[in-house]
């Protein structure tokens, strides 16, 4: 190895790639490191997933891939799964000596690039290079589109031979989408370059600077939006073009997942039928299912966005009703909100969720009891979210369960990650959310909330997983929104899911859900907490950005009412974010009471607060989460 | 020396004590990594001491805990298919279907063959090591 950044040997890659490899297993271990030092990787091994952890934390560049067992003793293999790709955004291969399909399916829905069953033989370790690549070149790509395009190169940088041929196609048909050939060329070239040397200086959005793009996309008007127009209403130093270019992008497919969930989410609520009973266990069966998928996310999505609707309704009547009426292209917010409830009510119960649909009406009113119910029960809002999403959900959870308590709608694994997104939007607790969503969510509850229940979540966390790191932290909002989709295993999943995160994120905010969620998160105690948001962060940063986005979005899209709410969180975001785990701690939401429903600004603050936080990788987890919400609360 | 180990090698393939798995290990045996086989087998019956003590443990507490015993299996079925030990694997998920359907006889009764064949393994194993290693 010769520099410490640089991706191992960028010549001849991938010789000297360097993985780190976990397992509790000696046995296993030995062999698997025997494996791979014959692939001539560049081969750490330890047994403790937690030793893992710490080296991957300590220098981010120290590797190109995890491949971590599944069944250890100190950490389950997912959450470490979550954490990795939340926090390093490093691809993660999963081992087990259980070829069960439902693993397998968690292991694709909490982020795992790949999944091998043991015994493993060599040809299989021989092709893991492939997912280093696609994830840099996703990675290029997003960056590469902020900076300037002018790199002309040849595919050169696209691969190292025929093997990337798969790879660059992939990558060749995001950038495509995209812009043609410029970026495609660009992205190679810059990815080759990048790779092995550094990375172009991405551009942190923090919850700041996305509530002042978010203002000025809806002063322009969505379909009016242009970059440099928008570039100019910020006014931001520093800010270029592409920057915005890439972040409007993302938004904009933030805004049309949004819509799309709700769509489902109005479908499922047909079929479950208003009820809040119904929306639980809608959510918590099938929902939950779906969530974990592709659709299951949408679910979770839509029925947060009909959430919010409720939890708007709650603290802005007027706001309320404006939401649900509001036209489509409005509805984004709703959505949203309906996500948020969704997520909050999935974190109570996935069901909850569901009902939302756009209409709402039946959601809300769902969601409303929910919501009143959640604040009362913060413990059970949050021991539901804990299982919905441990790491997710809790964030939002603890919004959401507080919100959901009364809905159980945590069952649903699912919704966690919807409820964190709903949450967090709900910016109807105004400032609570924002702040709480942020750290709160699944963050801590991850943390704190390690059983078994959190098992649920962490399957659907991890969908959602990538999600409420972008709740939380709303920068990762733009980073992750092309990411998460570009992810392989979990782009679905993962891009849904992430925009849930964020809306329970938002709607964790809430200040009453801290309590109870705290127990949740809190469990974690602070230093879990931290942890939690440290990874939820970083993982939200992925994901999470899209959702968070999304949550901002929505928090924007609300009305001005909002904006007091959204100041308050975004005081507190900011205020979390960039403080590591200790600051969350004393930083209490104050949404709490502050909340009141002042309406989707907070929303953004909130969106914008977990960007930042996401974006702010120091800043551990904690700090979005938990500032608002865990420690607010009750801790 | 050399015919009497690797007859041996071929016996314990032949006779179902060891599979393809095994074949892999020796594959990775190079110059670099002289002992590979026999430092991945030691390790393997060093470890798994202490997974059979667990499992022994929780055998005697009543009510058994069936999901814990799986789970330990589970751990210990993984390593013994990572070098390969064919019947002593057909033995883990033996006992691991006992487990699921709460046979308390069948798992008392299962682990006992684990065990044998667990050591039976290890005998020859030792045999063949030997045998090998002086015939270098």
């Amino acid at each position: 190895m010769i520099v410490e950044g640089i991706r191992g040997d960028a010549e001849n890659f991938p010789v000297g790639m360097r993985v780190l490899a976990v397992d509790d297993d000696p046995t296993c271990l030995k062999l698997l490191e025997t494996l791979l030092r014959k692939c001539n990787y560049n081969v750490t091994t330890t047994n403790q997933a937690r030793v893992a952890l710490k080296m991957i934390r300590e220098k981010k560049d120290r590797f190109d891939l995890v491949i971590s067992d599944v069944h250890m003793p100190d950490m389950d293999g997912f959450k470490l799964l979550e954490l990795v790709g939340l926090e390093m955004d490093l691809p993660v291969i999963m081992l087990s000596a259980n070829s069960d399909p439902k693993l397998v399916m968690k292991g694709v829905t909490h982020g795992a690039c790949d999944y091998l069953v043991k015994p493993i033989r060599i040809e299989e370790l021989r092709n893991i290079w492939q997912h280093v690549i696609r994830r840099k070149k996703v990675d290029s790509k997003n960056q590469n589109r902020s900076s300037d395009q002018t790199k002309a190169h040849p595919a050169s940088g696209e691969g190292h031979g025929s093997p990337l041929a798969g790879n660059t196609d992939q990558n060749g048909k995001f950038n495509r989408k995209r812009k043609d050939d410029d970026d495609e060329t660009e992205d190679n070239d810059n990815e080759y370059e990048d790779n092995g040397t550094q990375k172009k200086p991405r551009v942190v959005w923090t919850i700041e600077l996305h509530r002042k793009f978010v203002q000025a996309v809806n002063q322009l008007g969505i379909e009016k939006a242009v970059p440099k127009r928008i570039l100019d209403m910020m006014n931001v130093e520093g800010l270029t073009r592409e920057n915005v270019a890439s972040h409007l992008q993302k938004y904009r497919l933030y805004l049309k997942r949004i819509s799309t969930v709700a769509t489902q989410q109005a479908n499922m609520a047909a079929a479950l039928g208003v009820k809040d009973s119904g929306f639980m266990h809608m959510g918590s069966l099938d929902g939950f299912g779906d969530f974990r998928t592709f659709s299951g996310t949408r679910l979770g999505n839509v029925a947060l966005s009909s959430y919010p609707g409720g939890m708007l309704g709650r603290l802005n009547s007027p706001g309320n009703v404006n939401m649900r009426n509001l036209t489509p292209s409005t509805l984004i917010q709703p959505s949203l909100a309906q996500n948020l409830s969704s997520s909050i009510n999935s974190l109570g119960k996935m069901n909850l969720v569901l009902p939302t649909s756009n209409q709402t009406p039946s959601l809300f009113q769902g969601i409303q009891p929910s919501l009143e119910l959640d604040q009362l029960q913060h413990n059970k809002g949050t021991a539901n979210f804990t299982s919905i999403n441990n790491s997710r959900i809790f964030r939002t959870g603890s919004a959401g369960a507080a919100l959901g308590s009364s809905n159980n709608l945590l069952n649903s694994p699912m919704s966690n990650p919807l409820l964190l997104h709903g949450n967090t939007q709900q910016p109807l607790s105004g400032g609570r959310f924002g702040n709480q969503s942020a750290p709160f969510t699944s963050e801590s509850f991850n943390n704190g909330v390690s059983d078994p229940a959190n098992e649920n979540w962490q399957n659907r966390v991890d969908a959602s997983k990538m999600h409420p790191n972008t709740l939380l932290s709303a920068e990762p909002f733009h980073s992750q929104l092309p990411l998460n989709g570009l992810r392989d295993n979990n782009s679905s999943n993962g891009t849904y899911l992430q925009n849930n995160p964020i809306d329970l994120s938002s709607g964790l905010a809430l200040p009453p859900f801290e309590d109870s969620r705290e127990m949740q998160c809190q469990v974690g105690p602070m230093g879990d907490v931290q942890n939690m948001s440290q990874s939820w962060s970083e993982q939200r940063q992925g994901s999470g950005i899209v959702n968070q986005k999304m949550d901002i979005y929505t928090g924007g899209r609300s009305s001005g009412g909002a904006s007091a709410l959204v100041q308050q969180n975004g005081k507190l975001v900011t205020e979390s974010i960039p403080r590591s785990n200790e600051d969350f701690l004393f930083e209490q939401p104050k949404l709490p009471s502050g909340l009141t429903p002042q309406g989707y600004d907070s929303l953004d603050d909130l969106v914008n607060a977990m960007i930042k936080r996401e974006q702010d990788e120091t800043v551990p987890n904690g700090e979005f989460a938990f500032d608002n919400y865990s420690f607010g609360a009750g801790m | 020396m050399e015919r009497q180990a690797a007859y041996l090698r071929n016996a314990l393939f032949d006779q179902g004590y060891l599979d393809e798995q095994f074949l892999q290990l020796e594959d990775l045996q190079d110059q670099a990594n002289p002992h590979f086989v026999e430092e991945v087998v030691k390790l393997f019956y060093t470890d798994s001491v202490r997974l059979i003590q667990s499992i022994e443990l929780t055998l005697k507490n009543t009510p058994r805990d069936f999901e814990k015993l799986d789970k330990i299996m589970h751990q210990f079925k993984g390593s013994t298919t990572s070098i390969g030990a064919k019947k002593v694997k057909k033995e883990c998920t033996q006992f691991q279907e006992y487990c699921n359907v709460g046979n308390v006889e069948g798992c008392i009764r299962e682990f006992q063959e684990v065990k044998q064949e667990h050591a039976a393994l290890k005998r020859k194993l030792e045999n063949y090591f030997q045998l090998a290693r002086e015939a270098r």
